[in-house]
């Protein structure tokens, strides 16, 4: 069976599922359950300085984009860091790292862009055992108002600086979390190497607005008629964090950067997919706070069972795996050909494909007099539209047509070899083949 | 109190509560939760095959998307538009031989959209809110006479009324609504639905209804013809075929469609008389009908004895499977010979039959059923057919309900055509109306 213990930074944990920073990891009492369920690790929620705790709103924190049957597809939140005193949270982070000793416990910290804040507060937290510290530069809401979170994570030299003192202050590996509210995350991710982060993880959450209540105006969660932006995660933000870990690994500045995957993990699937996009391990939050903690134990026999199946006997084996497929859009093969194709034995006869195709693409689907739907080759220029719209899965696929063959569409003759934009004539910048 | 196993006909059969729950809705109203499962399951099919087999052709793809998206009023007028009697059809339809037979859902995974349950969600939103969703056009100075009050001539009045016509309904019976109010099993139109229904809909103004008023008794087209600018014929089918065979004049031998009638117009279920032993002759919704509801008020035994197999019942395989699941026992291929007095009650003694050169004929072999009652449903027949051309036992009629007398227009079970179900006819009087109104302003024919 596939061995899912991980080593990130050196902290070792029984697997690579950690619980982000957030609600579920606020108390010794949830992470002693979480530990119990199965969770390999937590991020400790946010500490602040030493005195008198943030407040939260006494309204509702969240607000929810549901899909069908009210799954829970996106995830708003206006909650802070920990409105705990700090000495509590730090008695309790000791406890649970004594008595979990092979877990993974990291202490998330935010405190004002001075030195002396972080020279106060981190002895103390190293005073706690804990395996390492994860800095929040990325919470979008109510912190980064007062000069911290994504205020912090939006420029890159604070990164720097302020990861500097963690490393100059904290014995144990210093963790960057990096916000998404940003144009291009390579350059955060590359400043934080440069202030000698061990690791970055990312994404924090998304600037969002999920509802407007029409009848109240007020967006949602409303607080007594007036909303703000919260942070987005769950599923729906999955694509736009893998994107970014993938920017950052494949950069050089930073590429070798261990990374902490987090955004919409919600099944083992999830996660792995994060980590052949180069992370060493994931974090979860939406998921439990939808499921409850149990959810890990699919994630485990889940990931295990594929890792089987492939011959992965570690993580390592297929971290990473997906980096060298990554490119940019102009290295795509402009030589490859392929067409979709219908298999009419599992089609329904919806007629999706056929009005996706002729409202909004190519018209490269004929609809017979009794519903059979078929592809026009010479207008097909495989899209994937009505793969994707299909509802049957596998029914519609796109087929790659063989060298040798002629694309009724262009006339040419299929080839094998590889070609992209860099040489194409039709780019005016295009340089020769070598 | 008498029980199921008290012999003869008798009253009491069930307690109350018994009944109550037996005649409440067949199919319960969708929660909102279940609403918005339901509707989710719609693909929004493109050119979709149940609007194909719709006969009121209603947008089922963007009514279901309109419910999905929390406005089933928006969802109720799409319904409407096409067919002003959607709540009932919503209950009637026989919706898996229609659009729920045709739903792709049905093909790939043998669970189709619950298109009817929907609907009846949208149409139930809009009416408990009291909106009718409708407006008359200017006045057109026109009136018309339509004669019978069921749903070929509620459709053909609404639509007619909203183009600014105005409409005299005349109806034999004291109640509007057709077979609506009197026939139908009480379990798909509970909560007095039919009545509430016709209520809202002349809502919309300038129909009038004259009850008690029988055409070829109190009416006749002559007379409508000179009063009015045009007549729709929607008269039913007001006559009952007789069994044809000994013994059928004795007292335990009824019409079915009688029976029905009498249960849907009763205020006290209890206190109906039903035979412990029931044998309904027929194969139609009639005879499912009449048979479960005896079943329902306590009768021990109840069979349906068709003359062909189960595969010619025109009542669906659907409505066979509930007849069943009551108890209800189908005995298929004898056919009725004759009735038999035995003691306080009767035998029917049945022939089987078997299909020999395309013809039915009895094998000779017999089975003798004991029965309190018996109940004929073995179709219905024209009452009058006010001097028309008929097309075999109806009112022929082309294009959108025209009749051989010009300015008479015929829609529903007493025209040719159609498959005399609820749905059909609101069709035709709605597009009966739609002739009728641009023939009288003068539009091309």
């Amino acid at each position: 069976m596939a061995d899912l213990t991980t080593d990130f930074l050196g902290i070792k944990s029984p697997n690579p599922f950690w619980l982000a920073s957030a609600p579920p990891t606020d108390k010794e009492y949830n992470v002693r359950r979480a530990f119990e369920a199965g969770w390999g690790g937590v991020v400790w929620k946010t500490l602040g300085s030493e005195g008198p705790p943030v407040v939260n709103v006494n309204g509702p924190r969240y607000g929810v984009i549901h899909g069908a049957d009210r799954r829970v597809l996106g995830l708003n939140n206006i909650e802070l860091i920990t409105d705990r005193p700090l000495e509590v949270n730090l008695e309790e982070i000791s406890r649970v790292k004594r008595d979990y000793p092979n877990h993974a416990v990291i202490v998330s910290i935010m405190v004002p862009c001075e030195e002396q804040a972080w020279k106060d507060i981190l002895p103390k937290v190293e005073a706690t055992g804990a395996d390492g510290i994860e800095l929040n530069f990325g919470c979008p809401h109510g912190m980064s108002e007062r000069g911290m979170g994504a205020a912090v994570g939006q420029v890159p030299e604070y990164i720097e600086m302020v990861t500097r003192w963690c490393k100059q202050y904290y014995s144990k590996p210093v963790i960057v979390k990096l916000t998404p509210n940003i144009t291009d995350v390579r350059s955060p991710a590359a400043a934080a190497k440069r202030g000698g982060a061990d690791a970055v993880s990312l994404i924090n959450t998304i600037n969002s607005i999920v509802s407007v209540d029409l009848d109240s105006m007020s967006p949602e969660p409303s607080i007594n008629g007036k909303g703000t932006h919260g942070g987005y995660c769950g599923p729906a933000v999955k694509p736009i964090a893998m994107s970014m870990v993938s920017e950052i690994a494949r950069a050089p500045a930073t590429a070798g950067l261990p990374i902490s995957g987090i955004g919409g993990v919600t099944t083992w699937r999830d996660a792995a997919e994060f980590i052949t996009l180069g992370c060493g391990n994931v974090q979860v939050c939406t998921a439990a706070m939808t499921y409850g903690f149990k959810v890990v134990q699919e994630m485990i026999s889940g990931l295990s069972q594929w890792m089987d199946e492939k011959g992965h006997t570690s993580i390592q084996d297929f971290m990473g795996a997906a980096i060298p497929n990554t490119t940019d859009w102009q290295y795509l093969d402009l030589n490859y050909v392929a067409k979709a194709e219908i298999n009419q034995d599992d089609c329904i006869s919806c007629g999706r494909c056929f009005a996706a195709c002729e409202d909004t693409s190519h018209q490269a689907i004929a609809m017979s007099a009794d519903r059979k739907f078929s592809v026009i080759d010479a207008e097909c220029v495989a899209c994937n539209l009505c793969v994707e719209v299909c509802p049957v899965e596998n029914c519609i696929t796109m087929v790659e047509q063989p060298a040798g063959s002629v694309d009724p569409r262009t006339g040419e003759t299929v080839v094998d070899d590889y070609a992209n934009w860099t040489t194409h004539p039709n780019n005016p910048g295009a340089v020769a083949a070598e | 109190m008498t029980s199921p196993m008290t012999p003869g006909i008798a009253a009491d059969r069930l307690s109350d509560e018994a009944l109550a729950q037996n005649f409440a809705d067949l199919h319960e109203p969708l929660e909102p939760h279940e609403v918005r499962v339901a509707a989710d399951r719609c693909y929004f099919c493109h050119d979709a095959p149940c609007v194909t087999v719709c006969p009121t052709d209603i947008d089922i793809p963007l009514f279901i998307r309109q419910i999905s998206t929390g406005t089933s009023e928006a969802a109720a007028k799409t319904i409407f538009d096409m067919n002003i009697l959607g709540g009932m059809c919503a209950r009637v339809c026989p919706t898996e031989e229609l659009c729920e037979q045709a739903c792709v859902r049905e093909a790939s995974e043998g669970k189709p959209v619950e298109i009817g349950r929907l609907q009846r969600h949208a149409t139930d939103t809009l009416m408990a809110q009291n909106i009718h969703p409708f407006s008359r056009a200017a006045s057109t100075g026109k009136t018309v006479a339509v004669v019978g009050a069921g749903p070929a001539g509620l459709s053909c009045a609404h639509r007619l009324a909203m183009q600014g016509t105005d409409v005299t309904i005349y109806d034999a019976r004291p109640k509007a609504g057709g077979l609506n109010e009197y026939g139908i099993a009480a379990y798909k139109s509970t909560n007095d639905f039919a009545a509430k229904e016709v209520d809202w809909l002349l809502s919309i103004g300038g129909i009038t209804i004259e009850n008690n008023k029988a055409l070829g008794e109190d009416l006749t087209l002559d007379g409508l013809s000179a009063d009015f600018d045009a007549v729709f014929l929607s008269i039913g089918l007001g006559g009952v075929n007789a069994l044809g065979i000994a013994g059928d004049d004795d007292d335990s031998v009824s019409d079915a469609v009688v029976f029905i009638e009498t249960l849907r117009q009763s205020s006290d279920l209890a206190s109906l008389p039903i035979g412990r032993n029931v044998v309904v002759i027929g194969g139609g919704m009639t005879a499912v009908d009449a048979a479960v509801q005896s079943k329902l008020l306590g009768a021990e035994q109840v069979t349906i004895a068709y003359r062909r197999g189960r595969e010619a019942m025109s009542a669906s395989r659907y409505e066979q499977d509930l007849a069943a699941s009551q108890g209800v026992k189908l005995l298929f291929n004898v056919q009725p010979k004759k009735v038999e007095a035995e003691g306080t009650s009767v035998v029917l003694e049945v022939e089987y039959t078997a299909t020999k050169d395309g013809k039915l004929r009895g094998t000779g072999e017999t089975l003798r059923i004991a029965a309190d009652q018996v109940f004929a449903a073995i179709g219905q027949t024209l009452a009058t057919d006010g001097g028309l051309t008929l097309e075999g036992r109806k009112i022929a009629v082309t294009g959108a309900g025209r009749t051989s007398r010009e300015g008479v227009w015929a829609g529903g079970d007493c025209a040719s055509g159609g498959d005399d179900l609820t749905v059909t006819a609101v069709a035709e009087g709605r597009d009966a109306a739609m002739d009728i109104h641009v023939t009288l302003m003068g539009g091309a024919n």
